[in-house]
């Protein structure tokens, strides 16, 4: 019985662990552990300050901030949609930061108005097309691809997945709901199989020719070219990159994006480690590592990215995404888009 | 079979208030949970009714019906001939056909999608092979109800196998030598006797194996189909209506509950121990030649595709990443595993057998009653759970901390939020069932005359327990110890949201990497889960073996 209870106080050492030191930054982070650690390595390394993180779904971390309240330990949270940023700061666990540098770097439409949130990478959702069966030439706009013609040729995944729920989201704050559903309505009726799967596979089946169009993030793709693994590699070869709407409104675009915590007790620490996410070391860290593009201006993306040519973002602020999040949900539950 | 138990000893109270103060605590989430739903969300239910709830219900008892099949026929099959019969490879799979359930079934989903999808080695290697193109052809669709079904079964069938193999192995011999002598023969003495007897145990591995199938949220999300759990999730989060929510989760209970209650209802007053004390050697059935190879295919079937096949690909992905993944970290990760595993383990196994003996000594409806709510965690998925211990902690602490601050200045902060003790309860809450279960059907063996024998021999009745009891159902005991253990090892959604700062496991490293559609990387992290989870599955089959009584 003393060795069980032994066991139990060694296994609680980590808890009491991060209270010991002096320096450091408490993070609530969406991103995985793998996508963001080397950085914050880098961060620690060059100031001294700590980093304890602690990863999960956006959804659930905002739960766990707004049920810890003002005693919660987070100083930061970090997630990969606009949307749940803006969530957050409705549930009002989020405080407004005043930061030049922040200001300065990050382009007005990828913060918040009043500075609960900032973007840290931007992640693009253009149509991605099989070379071998789709002229360049027939596509245009997000809006054509609910045109018959495309009939079973469009791959997507569900609409459980958040990157779909901003997409429609985007589409509602700029072409209402009306417009929107219609032209959901005629999406879902030229998908080539029921949604299922992550945006990988979707370029996978377009790649196979089960369709002829994917809808997915570039990163995906970026990654798959850089894969260790051939069958990926020669997936990914096969699809291009369409940007589409660039004679109007812009490619669909989010952002992974971080916000100071109203509990927050480092937050000298805290603004320390926002500002470093947007130096340039951090931000070309995120385009060469994660394939993702780089939110401040000037900052070369990977060559895998460069391929791609530039682009024209949709304009819209991103809290537009969190205003319409449930509105889209509904939408897509109405056109039976599952 | 049927008589009606006397009970001439009164639960001494502490012990009786023990068991409804426990069951009470453990009900905290599920009850945090269903507080929503008295909120009113009148205009959401409307739009679900509308237009997804249909698929809900449908998906949802569509994938119970035929998990339950699939892990009935899978477990009880396999368990019959392992116990009782006598062919080539049967010691081999006597422990071989638990390994399945070390593989969690998100790891499988992604796995067999990885070699079965449209785009995977398989139909891509049929294409080239016959120079077909898409639509040439038909080919089972992987992520579909019918594949989650599938894989759901694959990976649950071992609760059945383990609880029924351990009922064949405890039961004695005599009954099925009378119905022998009766001239029933080798079918008949399973199909009237051997399985009516084991009932219970086989009852109980099933609604282990259902509710987890309800409770599932990684297959299901990744197939894209929408079932009650991915319904909770969309409301929750996405619709941002946790009444609505609560009320979906509530429905979808109700469905565990209804089907428990009938089967308790169908057994009534129907009684399982046996009446005989005497124990010998099981005498197999021995197996020659087409039945030999019949019962061997059986029983290779689950294996190879439950264990053997998906395994194969991720030695031969973690092969691939070996060298970037296996570090210092790495080891870490496994044992932070192994110790909340193990410390759940422990503590669910104690409280059960507490709630289980409570139940037995007094069965009053209170009691049973309270046994019943505390076990009720297992059909609610894991976030679920996570958010209803994560709003109480974080409310008693809260209150703890403004109380000092008022009182002495002094902030306390968060005390147990966010600490491995708000984790192993979730653990606890979530996993009581399958510690519960197991032991209530190892309890239920056990004829009350022996209760009455020690205790009118002086016993007390926690003495009857640790005396009498827990040596007669080891077996019991170990099992649900193992299937704790194996259960927290794979758990993910609360082991996510209530870890403390820079705490991982294997299981949350396996499913981080997974979910970022980087299979290959997740690979080590998943095959470390399923080795870590076999070795205590051979060592436990090994004592499980040896528990029956009399062995020796």
């Amino acid at each position: 019985m003393k060795t069980v209870l032994f066991s139990i106080l060694l296994l609680l050492m980590p808890v009491f662990g991060p209270f010991a030191l002096a320096a450091e930054v408490n993070l609530y982070s969406a991103r995985q552990e793998a996508l963001i650690k080397p950085l914050l390595d880098r961060f620690t390394e060059q100031t001294g300050i700590q980093v304890n993180m602690v990863s999960a779904k956006d959804d659930t971390l905002i739960k766990r901030l707004e049920s810890e309240g003002r005693n919660s330990p987070a100083d930061l949270l970090l997630t990969a949609d606009a949307g749940r940023l803006h969530r957050a700061r409705e549930l009002g666990v989020l405080a407004p930061v005043e930061s030049t540098t922040l200001e300065q770097r990050i382009p007005a439409s990828y913060r918040d108005p009043e500075g609960h949130w900032f973007g840290l990478s931007l992640r693009a959702r253009p149509i991605l097309y099989a070379r071998d069966r789709v002229d360049p030439e027939q596509l245009s706009t997000y809006a054509d691809l609910a045109d018959p013609r495309w009939k079973g040729r469009i791959c997507i995944r569900s609409s459980s997945n958040i990157y779909n729920q901003s997409l429609v989201a985007a589409r509602i704050a700029t072409h209402g709901e009306a417009e929107t559903e219609a032209w959901a309505r005629g999406l879902v009726g030229n998908f080539a199989r029921p949604p299922q799967g992550g945006d990988r596979d979707q370029i996978k089946a377009a790649a196979a020719g089960q369709c002829d169009i994917a809808i997915a993030n570039t990163y995906y793709l970026a990654a798959m070219l850089n894969d260790s693994q051939e069958s990926e590699r020669a997936s990914a070869e096969r699809l291009a990159v369409f940007w589409p709407d660039q004679d109007g409104s812009g490619v669909h675009v989010n952002v992974s994006g971080i916000g100071l915590t109203t509990a927050a007790r480092n937050r000298e620490q805290a603004l320390r480690l926002m500002e470093f996410l947007v130096s340039d070391e951090a931000q070309r860290w995120y385009a060469d590592t994660n394939h993702e593009y780089p939110v401040v201006e000037g900052i070369e993306p990977s060559d895998t990215l460069k391929a791609w040519g530039p682009f024209k973002p949709d304009g819209i602020n991103l809290s537009e995404l969190g205003r319409y999040n449930a509105d889209a949900l509904r939408l897509m539950d109405r056109v039976g888009w599952r | 079979m049927t008589n009606s138990l006397a009970r001439p000893f009164r639960l001494p109270s502490p012990w009786r208030a023990g068991v409804i103060l426990v069951a009470l605590v453990l009900a905290l989430p599920v009850l945090t949970v269903f507080g929503f739903v008295f909120q009113p969300a009148g205009e959401v239910w409307r739009h679900l009714a509308d237009t997804v709830l249909k698929d809900y219900v449908f998906n949802s008892a569509l994938l119970l019906l035929g998990v339950g099949l699939g892990t009935l026929f899978g477990g009880v099959s396999s368990a019959w001939l392992c116990s009782m019969c006598q062919f080539p490879g049967r010691r081999v799979f006597e422990w071989a056909l638990l390994l399945p359930m070390a593989m969690p079934a998100y790891i499988i989903a992604y796995t067999y999608t990885g070699m079965l999808d449209f785009a995977g080695p398989v139909q891509t290697g049929l294409r080239d092979w016959f120079g077909w193109s898409y639509g040439d052809y038909w080919f089972p669709q992987i992520r579909s109800l019918g594949g989650a079904i599938v894989m759901l079964s694959l990976v649950l069938y071992p609760y059945v196998y383990l609880l029924a193999r351990a009922a064949f192995l405890e039961q004695s011999i005599c009954v099925l030598e009378v119905g022998r002598t009766l001239g029933a023969g080798a079918w008949t003495g399973f199909f009237r006797i051997a399985l009516p007897l084991a009932r219970p145990a086989v009852i109980a591995g099933l609604s282990l194996a259902l509710m987890e199938a309800l409770a599932d949220y990684g297959t299901v999300q990744y197939f894209g189909v929408a079932t009650f759990t991915t319904g909770i999730f969309r409301t929750w989060f996405g619709l941002g209506d946790a009444a609505a929510a609560a009320q979906l989760a509530a429905l979808m209970m109700s469905f565990v509950f209804i089907l428990i209650v009938l089967e308790r209802w169908s057994r009534r007053q129907a009684r399982y121990h046996h009446t005989s004390g005497r124990y010998r050697h099981l005498p197999r059935y021995q197996l020659r030649g087409w039945r030999a190879v019949a019962a061997f295919g059986l029983c290779l079937l689950p294996l190879l595709f439950g264990f053997l096949l998906p395994a194969g690909q991720l030695l031969a992905w973690a092969a691939q990443t070996a060298e970037r993944t296996l570090d210092a970290e790495f080891l870490r990760l496994v044992w932070n595993s192994l110790g909340l595993a193990g410390a759940a383990a422990l503590l669910a196994v104690l409280l059960g057998l507490f709630m289980a003996y409570g139940k037995r000594l007094r069965g009053s409806y209170g009691v049973a009653a309270a046994v019943r709510v505390a076990g009720m965690g297992y059909a609610v998925p894991g976030t679920v759970i996570a958010v209803g211990v994560l709003i109480p902690f974080a409310w008693i602490d809260n209150r703890i901390d403004a109380w000092m601050r008022a009182s002495f200045d002094i902030s306390t902060g968060l005390l147990l939020s966010g600490t491995l003790v708000a984790l192993l309860f979730a653990y606890t809450v979530r996993f009581l069932a399958v510690s519960l279960q197991t032991v209530e059907a190892g309890l239920g063996k056990i004829k009350p005359s022996m209760d009455d024998a020690a205790r009118s021999l002086g016993l007390p009745p926690n003495q009857v327990l640790a005396r009498i009891h827990m040596p007669i159902m080891r077996g019991s005991l170990l099992t649900a110890l193992l299937l704790v253990f194996v259960d927290v090892l794979k758990e993910l959604p609360a082991t996510l949201i209530l870890r403390p700062f820079n705490f991982n496991t294997l299981a949350v490293r396996a499913f981080e990497l997974a979910s970022d559609e980087r299979l290959a990387e997740s690979a080590t992290a998943a095959l470390a889960i399923v080795l870590v989870g076999i070795i205590p599955v051979i060592l436990l089959s090994r004592s499980i073996t040896r528990a029956r009584p009399g062995h020796e």
